[in-house]
């Protein structure tokens, strides 16, 4: 039976992998495109898009079968946290490269197709979570069975936005409105398969769950219910410009601003409750008991929310944001340290022998609070200017010097190239820093080479423009971006935090046969 | 508390959260949802200080930069021509005689003030509601623009 919907599965998933990868053909791929970082991004993004379907076959498995139990949660996990870890690196290296090779000085739009990635990564995230209540208690069975199919529709409907060219977007790259055509069939079968067999055969996987309102695993269900509200919130944001047209209300968009009203606080309290997850035992605990023991990381919140607020002249926004970041860092470090406060022995000894379960979820956890404070800072505290520079001329920005030295012409491999070079002089040291603007003859294109300046408060980050001023003169654009790289940092961490996981599970399986 | 009431309790809050998320999702979309007009609907659909996409042709030889370094360019969709102003540097893929899609405010006599200029990665591309614009006005030329 199970194999059976195993095979099943794959023959609807088979058309899927086939028909993704986009040919691109004529002269030359699009410049833009061509960098190292870009190559990854989107094998990691189409990984973690296909690793949702073995998730979601085995769901339809478990509803066939009519048994979804630890062993089949156990199966389960390895496969979701591939897809989860794969999404995480595809989505931060799309985002850095976005950073970088755009010239917009920005690391996320809230583009249509940017959220047809993160809807999935959010609900692969709530899998992660749930299967291990699945797996370890038994319980949630028919929720982790749902989120696995909405996990697959979502990778679909992901795919469909890209390439349908439904929606207007800075990417989509291929677009092909009969490919798209393709995908929707695809999706209406899938979910039309899913979710008819859940609601056929998920009332037998229900079972009591035996587990009070504090408890571990309550905690893990505010996760997925938090996890899964945002994604919910992201699907109407994005999906609502196609609603609002099919019911005849005219071409419409929908900002930024919505999805950061709507999913930054969303996510603020979701990640307010995450550190006392780990620290509730199973079954029943003790919040009190857990406050106790984050209490460090409670006063190291509260004093970082106020010396934000009264430094920044009382923005509650990104205070509260920052002191978010520095709640889920210091929660990690407190469970860490509680771990290590068990059994006897020096602490470096016990430090090597921690599991590396407690590390890959402390990282994963901190990765979280480091984007969290990467991304307020980013966001609140970016300044940005655009001025006109002749050689020799400088401006001061951002605490620093930053004056063009001279502009000269240059041939690449493919491509040539205006490329103009600055000097920087902070307090304390002067650095050289160069930005080009790139012309590829053979697609008829222009690209920015921007120049960043990595420092620890930040990236400078400078944009070359057209000449001005009757030629002697060059556009610039100067942004400073604070902490961002504790962004792109972060993603690392999560997506570490996944890897060491998945070599957890991998090891536990070849441990008992 | 037994555990009737915790449940009760849980299912209390999952149902606070979700109203609250509900009615930031209306206010949310209430004030950042963004329509697209061509130019020559601009007159009659726009109000001062609303948000818009204004979508269309970019005009050949109207690319110019004002003495305060801001881009100047006038967008067409075959009827009206509007001038649009932008203080940024424009995307790389911005042409002339291209589809672009130009986001800001606009007020009667001033040009559009663009906060966001979008063309795509794709240098065949054409905006769909650019398309959708010029089909309407009749300005369209076959699926593979030129």
């Amino acid at each position: 039976m199970t194999a059976g919907a195993l095979i099943y599965t794959l023959m609807l998933s088979n058309p899927f992998a086939r028909l993704d990868p986009a040919p691109m053909q004529g002269a030359g791929l699009n410049p833009l495109l061509q960098d190292p970082a870009l190559a990854i991004h989107p094998p990691m993004l189409y990984l973690g898009y296909v690793g949702l379907s073995i998730p979601f076959s085995l769901a339809i498995a478990a509803l066939i079968a009519g048994r979804a139990d630890q062993a089949w949660a156990k199966a389960l996990r390895p496969w979701t946290l591939v897809a989860w870890t794969c999404l995480t690196l595809g989505i931060g290296l799309g985002s850095y490269w976005a950073y970088y090779e755009l010239g917009w000085g920005g690391w996320w739009f809230w583009d249509p197709v940017e959220n047809a990635s993160f809807m999935p990564w959010l609900v692969a995230a709530a899998l992660v979570h749930s299967a291990i209540v699945t797996e370890r208690r038994g319980s949630l069975a028919s929720w982790t069975i749902l989120l696995a199919i909405m996990g697959f529709g979502l990778a679909l409907l992901g795919t469909f936005l890209v390439r349908s060219g439904v929606l207007t977007s800075v990417h989509a790259f291929a677009v092909d409105p009969q490919r798209g055509i393709a995908v929707l069939v695809l999706l209406g079968i899938a979910m039309g398969v899913g979710f008819g067999l859940y609601a056929w055969r998920a009332p037998k996987l229900m079972r009591p769950s035996g587990f009070a309102a504090i408890s571990r695993e309550s905690m893990l269900v505010w996760n997925n219910f938090g996890l899964a509200v945002a994604a919910g919130v992201v699907l109407i944001g994005t999906l609502y410009p196609l609603i609002v047209e099919a019911l005849g209300g005219g071409l419409i968009s929908v900002g930024p601003p919505f999805f950061n009203m709507t999913v930054a606080p969303l996510l603020a309290v979701l990640f307010i409750v995450l550190p006392l997850g780990p620290m509730l035992t199973w079954r029943v605990g003790s919040v009190g008991a857990a406050f106790a023991r984050l209490a460090p990381a409670v006063v190291l919140a509260l004093l970082t929310l106020i010396v934000a607020l009264v430094s920044t002249g009382w923005r509650a926004v990104p205070a509260i944001g920052l002191a978010v970041g520095v709640w889920l860092i210091g929660g990690g470090l407190v469970y860490l340290w509680t771990r290590l406060q068990r059994g006897d022995g020096a602490m470096l000894a016990k430090i090597v022998v921690l599991p590396l379960a407690v590390w890959s979820m402390t990282l994963a956890h901190i990765g979280a609070g480091v984007l969290t404070i990467g991304a307020v800072a980013e966001t609140g505290f970016r300044s940005e200017r655009a001025v006109a520079l002749s050689p020799g001329e400088g401006v001061a920005f951002a605490g620093r010097r930053v004056t063009l030295l001279e502009v000269g012409d240059v041939d690449g491999p493919n491509y040539t190239a205006t490329r103009a070079n600055f000097r920087v002089d902070a307090p304390g040291h002067s650095r050289r820093l160069s930005a080009e603007r790139r012309f590829y003859p053979t697609a008829q294109a222009p690209t920015t080479e921007v120049g960043i300046l990595s420092a620890l408060d930040g990236d400078l980050y400078v944009a070359l423009g057209e000449q001005v001023r009757g030629g002697s003169g060059w556009a610039v654009r100067l942004y400073h971006n604070p902490l961002i790289h504790l962004i792109f940092l972060g993603a690392a961490m999560m997506a570490l935090g996944g890897l060491l996981s998945l070599v957890v599970l991998m090891r536990r399986k070849r441990s008992e046969p | 508390m037994r555990r009737r009431d915790q449940r009760l309790a849980m299912i209390g809050i999952a149902g606070a959260v979700l109203v609250l998320a509900a009615a930031l999702t209306f206010a949310g979309l209430r004030e950042s949802v963004v329509y697209f007009v061509a130019p020559s609907e601009l007159a009659e659909k726009a109000e001062p200080g609303q948000r818009l996409r204004l979508g269309g042709l970019v005009v050949e030889g109207t690319v110019r930069r004002a003495e305060d370094g801001a881009m100047h360019f006038s967008v067409t969709d075959g009827a009206v021509q509007v001038d649009v102003r932008y203080a940024g540097v424009l995307p790389d893929l911005f042409r002339e005689g291209q589809g672009v899609v130009a986001e800001g405010t606009w007020t009667p006599g001033a040009a559009f003030e663009a906060q966001r200029v979008l063309a795509r990665h794709d240098e065949t591309y054409m905006p769909r509601e650019v398309a959708e614009a010029l089909k309407e006005r009749g300005e369209w030329k076959g699926d593979a623009p030129p």
